[in-house]
């Protein structure tokens, strides 16, 4: 008699068994990051060296995932002795073997006692550095699944909607919409199918926090995609991921082809009456189609233009039917709230901001990558205690959140914590985690021009507000920055982000103005200095023309 | 001209792309999918083709088009045979982006999202490639250039394209 629990269990005991042969673990990071810095070339030294030496049976040499450190990649994990190396060329390989249960290689080594490792929470990317990404088995035998199969043995799907109602979940794609909510609105539509659809378009620049999540954890969020499903009540469902990520559509596509084999997606999942079929859907480089009505017209094969909600997806979506739609880091906390509970979960964080939220740090920071902390840290013991604070003897300016449609908080409010209101009540908002740190040399100007030509470009052209207000912005806010421009052109500036904020269809238009209306209040002095004064203050924008005084 | 991709049952191109219509059963939402495949067999999407799967899918020409067009990952035109793709995702844009594109395009003659007529380069820009702490950075074919300066990458183009300035 075939028990899904037990073939889970026999994994796990036969992965414990084959781990437990090696005295080493080498996890050398196969993450998109560390593979372009040829990650893949050092893996395959280390391999060679083992052999070389005959340590093929003592010590295990694999593709772990990564440990978000990026600027020090291709980064290499070595277990049980917890030796983090980094910037690792396929030539240091000898060293690494020949000092493997000694002293560790010291040109190598990165200290993980320090706040960047110290500080973090993980939950989204728990066991970091320690998965083999394309392995079904290492998910298993740390304890993967087994959320899936208590929801689907223990519980009934309102009791899971329950439990995420009360841990708090708030959806990680920018908006912060309750996810328990949302699952519940699903459940109650009615649809001869419902979907659920996995959002991986993530399109802000400098965001690749999801990105991580689908290259390294992709059974984590699998879990979570599966629970959902039964949650909801769905039997069919996309994971949409944007075509710039091809690692992650190969390594979804895999994962996906594992668990069918596993018998954990499919028909009658895990022994049970319950089934489910997911696809990957590819994008085709929209920014646009993140949004989710948009999204849904894109797998539909249609040009990614959103549409007037309501109807919102949960009672009419992909092709008329109720559709659940989650961004990836959503998903990917599902697993570990029905195994540790909603009370758990509600106990980290900050009120209104329950669990934590990776973020991809980046800019003029010390150490870029990507890093998980609570809801509720501060933004300067993100950039000066785990971020390393700004290098090279440079001043802090200015923190960007919320990609394209954020906005840029000044330092007076470095103390300000992370969580949904607060960002939201400096005029800039979560997003989905892109941070970007920004020293003395930034023109804040110029930055609130290049997010206006990146809305302008991705614009869909659907409506005008969008399509022609945020082309105006751009020009506008070109004059300004080649010192052409007047005192009336910022008022009419100023008059188009409140058009163009509350008159757009969509997210793109109606957050689009954010990077200018938070630029204006906080350096607005900036402005004025190179409409009146034709100087730019920052020393990045050059004019032609000299002031006329 | 008509560049001769002709529909033919032998091309091994042709049963790709044939194949994926049949995985989603020549259903009119399988189009995305298509081209996707018809980018990969022939590296961008021509007339011909386009007809072809309109035709197959029993889509409108129009739609095929407008979908083809609206998406970014979608060429149009025959790619050259390097590429050179410069990030201006905000970590790159704030450290001197657009100042490498700017030399590249002074350099090999070619505007972002054009190729030489020579067909030796294509010039792409990226919303973001997350390498944001190598910022600014440009891609050749698969090659990262980190912190690139306008004078190496004007450099490196040079390589790749031998121009005869007018």
């Amino acid at each position: 008699m075939y028990l899904p629990e037990d073939e889970l269990q026999r994994i796990d005991e036969e992965e414990r068994l084959l781990k437990g042969q090696y005295k080493h673990h080498i996890h050398v990071c196969l993450g998109a990051n560390c593979l372009n810095a040829h990650s893949a070339q050092v893996l395959s030294a280390l391999e060679t060296e083992a052999k070389a030496r005959g340590l093929e049976k003592v010590c295990s040499v694999t593709g772990g995932g990564c440990r978000g450190l990026c600027v020090a990649g291709p980064t290499v994990t070595l277990e049980p002795d917890n030796v983090l190396y980094g910037k690792v060329q396929p030539n240091d390989a000898g060293d690494i073997i020949a000092s493997l249960g000694g002293e560790p290689v010291e040109r190598l080594n990165r200290p993980t006692d320090n706040p960047f490792f110290m500080r973090q929470q993980r939950i989204v990317r728990e066991m970091e550095g320690r998965l083999n990404p394309e392995r079904i088995e290492d998910y298993i035998a740390a304890g993967g699944y087994k959320s899936l199969l208590k929801a689907l043995n223990e519980m009934t799907p309102a009791e899971v909607i329950n439990e995420i109602t009360r841990s708090g979940l708030r959806g990680r794609g920018g908006a912060g919409y309750p996810t328990g909510l949302k699952w519940k609105t699903v459940a109650k539509a009615r649809g001869e199918h419902k979907y659920v659809i996995c959002n991986g378009d993530e399109g802000d620049p400098g965001a690749f926090m999801d990105r991580s999540v689908m290259d390294d954890f992709p059974h984590r969020l699998l879990e979570g995609i599966i629970i959902g499903a039964y949650a909801v009540g769905a039997d069919r469902g996309y994971l949409y991921v944007r075509a710039e990520y091809p690692l992650s559509v190969k390594r979804l596509q895999l994962a996906i082809r594992q668990a069918q084999k596993q018998n954990l997606l499919g028909n009658n999942i895990a022994g049970t009456a319950f089934n489910f079929d997911l696809q990957v859907r590819v994008g085709a480089g929209a920014y646009v189609c993140g949004e989710e009505t948009a999204l849904i017209a894109s797998i539909e094969g249609k040009r990614g233009q959103p549409r007037p909600r309501p109807p919102y997806p949960a009672e009419s979506g992909l092709w008329g039917y109720p559709t659940l739609i989650n961004n990836v880091e959503t998903f990917a906390n599902i697993g570990a709230i029905i195994r540790n509970g909603s009370a758990w979960y509600a106990s980290i964080g900050t009120e209104k901001s329950k669990g934590t939220k990776v973020f991809a740090l980046t800019g003029t920071v010390s150490h870029s990558g990507l890093i998980e902390v609570p809801m509720g840290t501060t933004l300067r013991e993100i950039i000066f205690d785990i971020g390393g604070g700004i290098p090279d003897g440079r001043k802090f300016k200015a923190a960007q959140t919320g990609g394209p449609g954020g906005g840029c908080i000044p330092e007076q409010y470095l103390d300000l914590s992370v969580d949904f209101e607060s960002l939201a009540s400096v005029g800039s908002m979560m997003g989905s985690g892109g941070l970007v740190i920004m020293d003395d040399r930034t023109c804040m100007v110029n930055v609130a021009k290049y997010f206006l030509e990146f809305c302008k470009s991705e614009s869909c052209g659907k409506c005008i507000p969008c399509r022609v207000g945020t082309a105006h912005m751009f020009d506008i806010l070109d004059k300004i920055t080649k010192g052409e421009a007047t005192l009336d052109d910022l008022t009419l500036l100023e008059e188009l982000c409140d058009t163009v904020k509350h008159t757009s269809l969509c997210g793109l238009g109606q957050s689009a103005p954010n990077p200018v209306l938070s630029t204006l209040r906080f350096f607005r002095d900036e402005y004025i200095a190179h409409i009146v004064d034709h100087v730019c203050p920052a020393g990045v924008c050059e004019f032609e023309k000299e002031a006329v005084r | 001209m008509q560049t001769s991709t002709l529909v033919s049952a032998e091309d091994k191109r042709w049963r790709l792309i044939r194949a994926t219509m049949r995985r989603h059963g020549f259903a009119a939402n399988a189009l995305i999918e298509t081209l996707h495949t018809v980018q990969e067999a022939f590296g961008y999407l021509d007339e011909e083709a386009l007809r072809y799967v309109a035709k197959e899918l029993r889509i409108p020409l129009s739609r095929v088009y407008g979908v083809a067009t609206f998406y970014n990952h979608f060429a149009m035109k025959p790619q050259g045979e390097h590429h050179c793709v410069v990030c201006l995702g905000t970590a790159c844009y704030i450290r001197g982006g657009s100042r490498v594109l700017e030399a590249i395009e002074k350099a090999a003659q070619v505007k972002a999202g054009e190729t030489t007529p020579d067909k030796k380069l294509s010039l792409l820009v990226a919303r973001c490639v997350g390498l944001c702490w190598l910022a600014p950075v440009a891609l050749f074919d698969d090659e990262v250039a980190s912190e690139a300066t306008p004078e190496e990458v004007a450099q490196k183009v040079g390589e790749w394209v031998d121009h005869v300035s007018s």
